[in-house]
C-alpha cells in the first residue's frame, strides 16, 4: 500500500504512514489526482532531523467521482509521505501537471528551501523576500499598459495585501496578488501554546470554523469524548456564523455597487444573528463559545425561543431585500457577468468552497465528510446550479442563508431531546500513551470554504506540527484570475463575492 | 440700491446653498436606508472643521498642485456671477454669459485635472481620464440645450431661460420637460452622484472624482468640497430658472422649492439604484445628449417650422 485511508476526524499512528520514493510519490499522486479525481488539500513539510526533511501529502476523495446511487458516499482522505535526505534539495514540480499544487509547491519551497523544479510561478508566497530583493512582479510591456499599484495599506478598515494591476485603460490585463503582510508563524505558535483563544483569533471572520477543527482535533488526538449537547450547540454556532458571515457579504456587496438600501438592511439584519450569538458566547463572533470536550454555555430555553423569534425576522427580511436587488436592473446589470470563473478553470485551480459550488463544483466537506448529525437531521447536499459570475456567489450565499437558519432550527429541535446532558464532558489529561506519534486531520466547512487542520504529536504525545489551510489558500489566485478582462473598477465587486482571508492566508 | 440686494442674495446663497443641498441628499439617503442620519447642517460643519485644519502636500507635487484649488475655486465662483440665482437675476447679465459659464468650469476642471496628475499617482491619473472622459461628452449637450432654448429668443443671456413658453408657444411644454430632464442628468454627472459616481465609497479603484482629490487636505480640501457644491447648485439653478415663470413675485420661494426638491430627488435615485458599470456610463451620458438634441429639433420645427 502506498497510501492510508482514514476518514474525517480520526487519526493514526504517524509509523503507519507510508514514505515513498519522491518520484514514486509523484507519479501516484498524478494518477490519483488525474483519474481518480481526488484533490490536494495537504502538502507540506515536517523537520525530519540530521537535515532531513519529510514531506506529508492528503488528497481528498470527495466521493465526487462515485455513481450517485453508491450506498458509501462519504468520502476520506489518503495520506502519504515522502523523505528528503540531507543534501536533496530539489524535485520535479507537481504544479506544471496539477495546477492546484501550485501554492503548496510555493509554500513548501518557501519553508524547507526544497526546489520545485520548474515550477512555472516559484515566488514568494509568504515571505516578501530577504528585505534586498523585490517582489519579483509580473511584468507587462507597452506604450499603453499602465500599472496601478493598490495596498497594502488600504482605505477603509481591512487587512494588508498588495494588489497590482496590469490595465489597458480601464480593463485588467493581470492582477498579481502579494500576501504575507501578516504572517505570524501560528503553526509554530499552536506547537508551543496551542489553545483555542490563539486559534480563534486566526481568522477572526472564521472563530467557529477553527475552533471546531481545533477541537476536533484535540479530541481526536488526546481520545476525548464529546456529548451529544455539546456537538449540536457546536453545529448550530457554525451555521450561525456562516449565516451571519453571509448576510455581511450580501451587505457588503450592496455597499459595493453603492446599493445602499442593501447595504442597510443587510447590516442590520447580520446585527441580529451576531447579537444572538453575542446571548449564547458572550461573543458576537461566537469567542469561547467552545472548549476540548465541548462548549462552555449550555443554551437555555429561553434564549431559544428568542432566537428562533430572531431567525424568523431575519429570514424574512433577507429574502424580501434579495428579491428586490435580484428585480433591479441596475443591481443585475453589475453583478452578472462580472468575475465570471468557468466550471474547468476552478477546478484545475482546485478551488473550494462557496467560490467552487458558485463555478458548479460540488464541494462541500459538511456533506462530503459527513457525521452522525447529517443523517440523523435529514440535512441533503444540493447542487447550486451557478456560472461562475458575482451573481452566482451573490445568490448562492442567499441560498446558503436560508438552509443554514433551517438547520439552525432542526437543531435547536433535536437539542430537546439531550435536556439533560452535559455540555462539557471536562477537558481532563488522559494518559498520554492515547496521543502518542498520531497524525489527526480534521476538516471543518467554515462559511468561506473548507477548512483544513493536521496535527501530528510525537513518542511522548506532545505537538510537534500543526499544519493549517484556510480555504483562501486554494482561492486567492481564483480572484486573480477572475479579475482579468474585467474594468479595474470592478475589482472591488469581484473581491467582496469572494471575500477571502489575509490573516488566513498568511498564518 | 437694487444691484447690492441681488450681490448680496446671491453670494448668500452660493455660501449656503451648497452645503444644505449636500446636506439634504444625505439625510434623504439616510431616511431611505432607516438612519436618522446627521444633520442637515453637517457639511456645512465639515467645511468649517477643514478650513480650520492644517494641510500635508506630498513632496512628488509642484506649485501646480498648491494653486489647483484655489484656481479651480476662483473659476466656480466667478461662473456663479453670471447665473442667475437666488434673486432671479445674475450679478452680471451679458449675452454669451453661457459661454463665459461653461469655459469657466472648464477652467477649474482642467486645473483640478492636471493639479491630479501632478500628484504622479496611479488612482489619480485613472480619475482623470475617467473625469475628463466623461466631461467631454457632457459639454457639447450643455451647449446644445442652453444654446437652442437661447436662440429662441434671439437674446443669449441666462434672463432668456425663463421665457420658454412665451418664446415657442405650444413646443414650450416640450422643450422644458427634456431641458430639465437633460440639466438633471448634467447635475447628476458633475456632481458625481449616483449612478455615476459614489461619493460615499472608500474604494479608489472604483471613484472618479473623489480620486482626483486624495492627496488635498485641509484648507485645499474644503475649498475643493466647496467648489463641487456650487457647480451643482449653478446647474440647478439653470433648472430653477426654466421652470419658474418670469417676474414671479415669490421667485426666491419657488426657487428654494426646487433646490430642495432637486437634492430630494437626487437623494431618492441615489437609494434606490445601484452605480452604473463604468463601461456603461457613457450610455448614460448619452441620453443626456439624445435629450438635447430633441430640444434642439424641437427648437428648429419652431423656428423653421413657424
Amino acid at each position: 500500500m502506498n497510501w492510508i485511508k482514514i476518514k474525517n476526524n480520526t487519526k493514526v499512528n504517524l509509523n503507519d504512514i507510508p514514505t515513498l520514493d519522491i518520484d514514486d510519490l509523484r507519479n501516484e499522486i498524478i494518477s490519483l489526482v488525474t483519474i481518480d479525481k481526488m484533490r490536494p488539500i495537504a502538502f507540506f513539510g515536517k523537520d525530519w532531523g540530521r537535515g532531513q526533511v519529510k514531506l506529508f501529502v492528503a488528497l481528498a476523495d470527495d466521493g465526487q467521482n462515485k455513481p450517485a446511487a453508491a450506498s458509501d458516499k462519504e468520502g476520506g482522505f489518503y495520506i502519504t509521505s515522502s523523505i528528503f535526505h540531507a543534501g536533496i534539495k530539489s524535485y520535479e514540480c507537481l504544479t506544471n501537471i496539477i495546477p492546484s499544487f501550485h501554492n503548496f509547491e510555493r509554500e513548501f519551497f518557501e519553508e524547507f528551501k526544497i526546489e520545485p523544479l520548474n515550477h512555472p510561478w516559484l515566488k514568494p508566497l509568504r515571505k516578501m523576500g530577504d528585505g534586498k530583493t523585490n517582489y519579483p512582479f509580473f511584468k507587462m510591456e507597452g506604450d499603453e499598459i499602465h500599472e496601478v499599484a493598490v495596498g497594502p495599506i488600504h482605505a477603509g478598515i481591512i487587512e494588508p495585501g498588495h494588489f497590482r494591476f496590469m490595465c489597458n485603460g480601464e480593463n485588467v490585463y493581470h492582477l498579481e496578488i502579494a500576501l504575507g503582510y501578516q504572517h505570524k508563524g501560528v503553526e509554530n505558535l499552536m506547537v508551543q501554546a496551542p489553545s483555542n483563544q490563539l486559534i480563534e483569533s486566526i481568522a477572526g471572520d472564521s472563530v467557529i470554523a477553527y475552533s471546531l477543527a481545533y477541537s476536533n482535533i484535540m479530541e481526536t488526538v488526546k481520545g476525548i469524548s464529546v456529548s451529544n449537547k455539546a456537538q449540536l450547540i457546536r453545529k448550530m454556532a457554525l451555521e450561525m456564523e456562516r449565516a451571519a458571515i453571509h448576510i455581511g457579504d450580501l451587505g457588503a456587496i450592496s455597499g459595493d455597487i453603492a446599493y445602499l438600501m442593501g447595504a442597510s438592511v443587510f447590516g442590520a439584519t447580520r446585527t441580529l444573528v451576531i447579537n444572538t450569538m453575542l446571548e449564547f458566547s458572550g461573543s458576537r463572533f461566537g469567542r469561547g463559545l467552545i472548549t476540548l470536550g465541548g462548549v462552555n454555555f449550555d443554551i437555555e430555553e429561553e434564549k431559544i425561543k428568542r432566537a428562533l423569534k430572531t431567525l424568523d425576522k431575519v429570514e424574512s427580511d433577507v429574502t424580501r431585500m434579495v428579491k428586490t436587488m435580484l428585480k433591479n436592473s441596475t443591481v443585475m446589470s453589475r453583478l452578472e457577468k462580472t468575475g465570471t470563473i468557468s466550471t474547468e478553470r476552478a477546478q484545475e485551480l482546485g478551488l473550494v468552497g462557496i467560490a467552487a459550488r458558485a463555478s458548479g463544483v460540488n464541494l462541500d466537506s459538511r456533506f462530503d465528510y459527513p457525521d452522525k448529525w447529517i443523517k440523523e437531521l435529514n440535512f441533503k447536499k444540493e447542487k447550486f446550479e451557478g456560472t461562475g459570475d458575482v451573481n452566482s456567489r451573490f445568490q448562492l450565499r442567499y441560498k446558503e442563508i436560508i438552509d443554514s437558519i433551517s438547520m439552525v432550527r432542526k437543531i435547536f429541535e433535536k437539542l430537546k431531546e439531550f435536556k439533560n446532558e452535559p455540555v462539557n464532558s471536562g477537558y481532563e489529561v488522559l494518559s498520554k500513551e492515547n496521543s502518542k506519534d498520531s497524525f489527526a486531520i480534521s476538516v471543518v466547512e467554515g462559511w468561506r470554504g473548507e477548512v483544513v487542520h493536521i496535527a501530528m504529536t510525537d513518542n511522548s504525545g506532545n505537538l510537534t506540527r500543526y499544519k493549517i489551510k484556510d480555504p483562501s489558500f486554494n482561492n486567492w489566485y481564483g480572484l486573480a484570475l477572475a479579475v482579468r478582462n474585467n474594468g479595474v473598477s470592478d475589482f472591488p465587486l469581484c473581491n467582496k463575492s469572494f471575500n477571502l482571508s489575509y490573516s488566513g492566508f498568511d498564518l | 440700491m437694487m444691484i447690492f440686494l441681488i450681490i448680496i442674495l446671491n453670494l448668500l446663497t452660493v455660501l449656503f446653498l451648497p452645503f444644505l443641498m449636500i446636506g439634504i441628499i444625505k439625510k434623504t439617503k439616510a431616511f431611505w436606508g432607516g438612519r436618522y442620519g446627521a444633520s442637515v447642517f453637517q457639511p456645512l460643519y465639515d467645511f468649517i472643521k477643514l478650513i480650520k485644519k492644517d494641510f500635508v502636500i506630498s513632496n512628488t507635487t509642484s506649485t501646480i498642485f498648491r494653486l489647483t484649488p484655489l484656481i479651480s475655486f476662483a473659476a466656480i465662483i466667478i461662473a456663479a456671477v453670471f447665473v442667475p440665482l437666488i434673486s432671479g437675476t445674475a450679478i452680471i447679465n451679458i449675452p454669451a454669459g453661457l459661454i463665459v459659464f461653461a469655459y469657466l468650469l472648464a477652467l477649474g476642471k482642467f486645473f483640478n485635472c492636471i493639479g491630479a496628475m501632478d500628484t504622479g499617482s496611479s488612482f489619480e491619473g485613472m480619475g482623470t481620464s475617467r473625469e475628463a472622459c466623461f466631461t467631454s461628452i457632457v459639454e457639447p449637450a450643455f451647449f446644445i440645450i442652453l444654446g437652442s432654448i437661447m436662440a429662441l429668443s434671439g437674446n443669449y443671456t441666462f434672463e432668456s431661460l425663463s421665457k420658454i413658453t412665451t418664446n415657442a408657444g405650444s413646443y414650450g411644454v416640450l422643450i422644458i420637460i427634456f431641458a430639465v430632464l437633460a440639466l438633471f442628468l448634467m447635475v447628476l454627472i458633475e456632481g458625481c452622484r449616483v449612478p455615476v459616481d459614489d461619493p460615499a465609497t472608500h474604494l479608489e479603484l472604483t471613484m472618479i472624482h473623489e480620486v482626483m482629490i486624495l492627496d488635498n487636505s485641509g484648507f485645499d480640501l474644503a475649498l475643493i468640497t466647496w467648489a463641487s457644491g456650487i457647480k451643482m447648485l449653478l446647474i440647478t439653478s439653470l433648472i430653477a430658472k426654466i421652470i419658474i415663470p418670469t417676474g414671479s413675485p415669490l421667485y426666491a420661494l419657488y426657487y428654494l422649492i426646487t433646490i430642495f426638491l432637486v437634492s430630494i430627488i437626487i437623494g431618492t435615485a441615489e437609494s434606490s439604484m445601484a452605480r452604473i458599470r463604468m463601461s456603461h456610463i457613457f450610455e448614460f451620458i448619452f441620453i443626456m445628449s439624445s435629450f438635447a438634441l430633441i430640444v434642439m429639433s424641437l427648437v428648429g420645427a419652431k423656428v423653421f417650422g413657424g
